[in-house]
């Protein structure tokens, strides 16, 4: 951090910077995912949480809540009596969220296009950030997808967000076309 | 008990000279609908039958011939014999009683039977969408099916990213050719 003065002064260390990069700093460490598993994707899912890959040690922990999620995974195939299930977990989620579509069946629908019952990609539902290739992607691709959500927050000039003067994403599924 | 023997025997219960064909795991009676639930409880009740188990219960869509045909997979653990049970309906109004009564399990194929195929399921308890969304429009293992553009919204359909370009405007494969050119 370049742009970061750190003095020292006479009642201990002072470091001078951004607001922004203290908040994105701390947001960033704390990037708690939602426990949230469509399909076989999930497996990978856990074992990214696991102790082999252990995303933990990037301050990245599940939480069985979307109230206390701040990343979707979309891990796994989404068929469309799901669609609506993931909405309402992606509405209950505090802002600001992240989503990562996570292999082929959430980018594209995947193997199941032309299909009657799986959504042809989970960004037709939610706004999404990063897509993973793969089928399922390793543990490391979506360590490394988890990695670009920090790297994104790290840019984010946060204050400007949070005072509504950056538009949040395009909504794909706004509330006035989807059915009670 | 052999299915050639099954198959006697279920004939004299049921009084009626009945359709079949198969042989070994394969074998099948044709009931007329009207008596399926009949023939059921024939089957799971009948002296040295004993079916005791629904396999599974499914359809075939034949619309050349406007029927669909309604297949139900027994099998006996007692008697360690199997045996299918099938019937035809009329595509325009198909209609077929429950086998609930018989094997509780087959509700739960019946409802799939239903939402896909769109076979009415007289008496059954609890018919409601199984696999696919309440709203969902239309029977799609039918084979006229035609998808919705939108469910909810949602397009249906997803451009291919690596669509053929037109001819002309893409790149050119410079590749060798098989069969190969002549010099």
């Amino acid at each position: 951090m370049s742009d970061v003065l750190v003095e020292r002064g006479p009642e201990g260390t002072v470091a001078v910077g951004a607001i922004d990069r203290m908040l994105n700093l701390c947001r960033e460490h704390s990037l708690w995912y939602l426990l949230f598993g469509t399909a076989c994707c999930a497996i990978e899912l856990m074992q990214t949480g696991g102790p082999r890959t252990d995303a933990d040690r990037f301050g990245m922990v599940f939480r069985s809540t979307p109230r206390q999620a701040d990343v979707m995974i979309l891990a796994g195939t989404i068929s469309y009596k799901m669609a609506s299930r993931i909405r309402r977990l992606y509405d209950q989620m505090a802002d600001y969220k992240y989503v990562i579509s996570m292999g082929s069946c959430a980018n594209t629908g995947g193997l199941f296009k032309d299909s009657y019952a799986v959504v042809q990609g989970g960004d037709l539902i939610v706004p999404v950030d990063v897509y993973l290739p793969g089928c399922p992607p390793r543990p490391e691709s979506l360590l490394e997808g988890l990695m670009l959500i920090q790297q994104k927050i790290e840019r984010e000039p946060w204050l400007s967000r949070v005072r509504g003067k950056i538009p949040p994403p395009k909504d794909p599924w706004p509330e006035g076309s989807r059915c009670p | 008990m052999n299915p050639t023997e099954i198959q006697e025997r279920l004939g004299q219960r049921l009084g009626a000279s009945l359709e079949c064909g198969g042989a070994g795991a394969d074998a099948f009676v044709i009931v007329p609908a009207e008596r399926w639930l009949e023939a059921a409880r024939a089957l799971r009740e009948g002296e040295g039958l004993d079916f005791d188990y629904l396999r599974s219960l499914t359809a075939v869509d034949r619309p050349a011939e406007g029927k669909i045909d309604v297949a139900a997979h027994l099998f006996s653990y007692k008697r360690r014999h199997a045996l299918t049970l099938k019937t035809r309906l009329d595509r325009a109004a198909p209609r077929i009683a429950s086998l609930g009564a018989v094997w509780p399990a087959a509700h739960w194929h019946e409802r799939e039977l239903w939402e896909m195929f769109g076979v009415a399921i007289e008496n059954h308890p609890d018919l409601r969408h199984l696999l696919l969304p309440e709203d969902w429009p239309g029977h799609p293992l039918r084979k006229d099916y035609a998808m919705p553009e939108r469910y909810q919204g949602i397009p249906t359909r997803r451009p291919a990213p690596l669509a053929e370009p037109a001819a002309g405007t893409g790149p050119t494969n410079t590749g060798p050719k098989n069969p190969p050119e002549a010099p």
